[in-house]
């Protein structure tokens, strides 16, 4: 085991209306969809729970996959905005989640491509308000995690995981871990406490938002590690362990090491590799207390008596996985592995130095500089408006008013994507997961399609009386190597599905 | 229990272990800080243009729904 394995980014975007905080964020959110899909001639909010006495589509809850061209204007009261949910050709989900747009990237099988697809996202959610901009005020989006008032919405990882490990050498090694990782991944935040009741600056989004060690909740009480078992797959072979404590990045380093260190973390304790009992006391508490100290010298006081800093117990991690990976590949790593374990040594050598130094890798450094420049120039104080406008301006989508945007156009951050594949991804699929199946499918045939979700897809073929299922529980099955020559010379769906018949009877 | 200092980890080989770190006016630190302090006016300069132009409006307009 490596840093790879299948894993993806669910990502839901602070929204608002310029002028109009009282607007409905449902319906909004809903307009965001049905913007971007039927630009794509997918519609977005289809009635399409009439589809419901067929059998098989019960099965497939989830997503709905509309055929036809919709008009743009279509979006209108007599349609459920919280139905918009739509299957995208790169293997994604676009839907509402509560009160907000969600992008949840395609299964990817690498750290950096989960990257590309959730750099990818960013752009399908640029682009819907781009063309939501047509008709003032428009929309705006924003990728963050905090309105800075008391609400918190989340980006979630997911990592597919070997049912037999238990779930108790998870929870007791990924904790600490989770403690200390904010200082490598978190995005920055002014103001202190869910509300935000003391002026102040954090190291992360979502960190004041976690109340418990372990739960099933995320909307309330957010444990740290999260117990969600809906491993749409195999279930008794796979879990997807469910990570709601990231913040959203927009620094590829620190987003590839979000991935690329819980991910070797991960495959440590799949491999029983820990000899360390690195549990943190009062880890909740603890939690905080790291977020509220950007100096990075709060201590961590461990079961055992040990008292060590966020980035030394990051190094106990790396120096684990450094040795491990030792023992595995003797020094022969792939590449995606290599990379994250250079970026997490640099970034630790930085941030012990002097946290400032990792303004080019990590998102918190990089807005806290900005918010120290405008303190020292214009000597504000950190309960200054001005200073909270710039941390949600921060994370705007557009490319013209998001001020990481505008500093990354500059040149300001090391970026590990070009521009180029993450345009790519917008509408391309990943070529090695099943998400590369379901997303030529809907490029193919979306006519024939009628639903589709993580783990299916349901084909509508004229001439056939019911709809047809086709079930994808492995995530590793329906790659490029895999389907890519049935797909090339299927015309329509009826061939693909014969073929698919013909080799499974 | 060796001590109830803050424990250092050890280096891999291939970090450069003589220099006993974090020297915080090591050479490579103190001409990267010079950088950094010499490049802040610019960043701001780009960003002074865009920044929203009433910003305790703005603040107070960006009300959001907790989601998951």
């Amino acid at each position: 085991m490596t840093v790879r394995r299948v894993m993806g980014i669910e990502t839901e975007y602070g929204i608002s209306v310029p002028g109009d905080p009282a607007a409905n964020p449902m319906l909004l959110s809903g307009q965001v969809v049905h913007a971007y899909a039927s630009a794509q001639g997918i519609r977005a909010a289809h009635a399409s729970w009439d589809y419901a006495d067929e059998a098989p589509l019960r099965d497939a809850r989830g997503f709905e996959m509309g055929r036809g061209m919709a008009d743009p204007s279509q979006l209108t009261d007599e349609d459920d905005p919280s139905l918009a949910n739509v299957v995208l050709t790169n293997g994604s989900r676009l839907y509402v989640d509560h009160a907000h747009p969600e992008y949840s990237s395609p299964e990817v099988t690498s750290p950096r491509a989960a990257v590309v697809w959730d750099r990818a996202g960013e752009l399908i959610m640029r682009e819907s308000v781009r063309r939501l901009s047509q008709v003032p005020p428009g929309v705006n989006l924003y990728k963050n995690n905090t309105d800075g008032k008391g609400a918190s919405y989340g980006t979630h990882e997911n990592y597919l995981m070997r049912r037999e490990t238990p779930f108790s050498d998870i929870v007791r090694h990924l904790i600490p871990f989770f403690v200390a990782r904010q200082v490598m991944c978190g995005s920055g935040r002014v103001g202190i406490g869910q509300d935000s009741r003391t002026a102040g600056f954090q190291i992360s989004q979502r960190s004041d938002f976690f109340e418990v060690e372990v739960g099933l909740e995320t909307t309330l009480k957010r444990p740290i590690v999260n117990t969600r078992d809906e491993p749409h797959a195999v279930a008794d072979l796979y879990r997807r362990l469910h990570v709601i404590i990231g913040d959203a990045n927009h620094c590829d380093v620190a987003n590839l090491l979000k991935l690329g260190t819980t991910s070797l973390v991960l495959a440590m304790i799949e491999d029983r590799a820990f000899e360390d009992d690195l549990t943190v006391n009062r880890p909740v508490h603890t939690l905080h207390q790291v977020s509220h100290d950007p100096t990075c010298q709060e201590i961590i006081e461990l079961r055992d008596g040990t008292r060590l800093t966020a980035v030394q117990l990051l190094w106990r991690y790396h120096e684990l996985a450094d040795r491990w990976l030792q023992d595995q590949y003797a020094g022969e790593l792939d590449e995606d592995t290599a990379d994250v374990m250079r970026w997490w040594a640099l970034v630790l050598e930085r941030l012990e130095r002097d946290p400032m130094e990792a303004a080019r890798e990590v998102d918190w450094v990089a807005k806290l500089k900005v918010l120290q420049g405008y303190i020292d120039r214009d000597g504000l104080e950190w309960s200054d408006h001005r200073l909270k406008a710039i941390d949600i301006q921060w994370s705007d989508v557009r490319p013209d008013k998001g001020l990481f945007h505008r500093l990354r156009a500059a040149g300001r951050f090391e970026e590990l994507v070009t521009d180029d594949e993450a345009l790519h991804a917008v509408h391309e699929p990943p070529t090695d997961t099943r998400a590369y199946f379901r997303g030529m499918c809907l490029a193919k045939y979306p006519d024939q399609i009628a639903a589709a979700s993580w783990d299916s897809v349901i084909f509508d073929v004229p001439g056939h009386s019911s709809l047809q299922r086709v079930p994808m529980l492995e995530p590793l099955r329906g790659t490029k190597e895999s389907v890519g020559p049935l797909l090339d010379r299927s015309v329509d769906a009826a061939a693909l599905l014969r073929e698919l018949a013909s080799a499974s009877g | 229990m060796p001590s109830q200092e803050q424990s250092r980890p050890q280096r891999r080989e291939d970090a450069p272990d003589e220099a006993p770190e974090p020297t915080p006016a090591s050479p490579e630190a103190s001409a990267r800080k010079e950088n950094l302090d010499s490049d802040i006016d610019s960043v701001l300069d780009e960003i002074d243009g865009v920044l929203e132009s009433n910003a305790e409006e703005f603040v107070r307009g960006f009300v959001q729904k907790g989601g998951q």
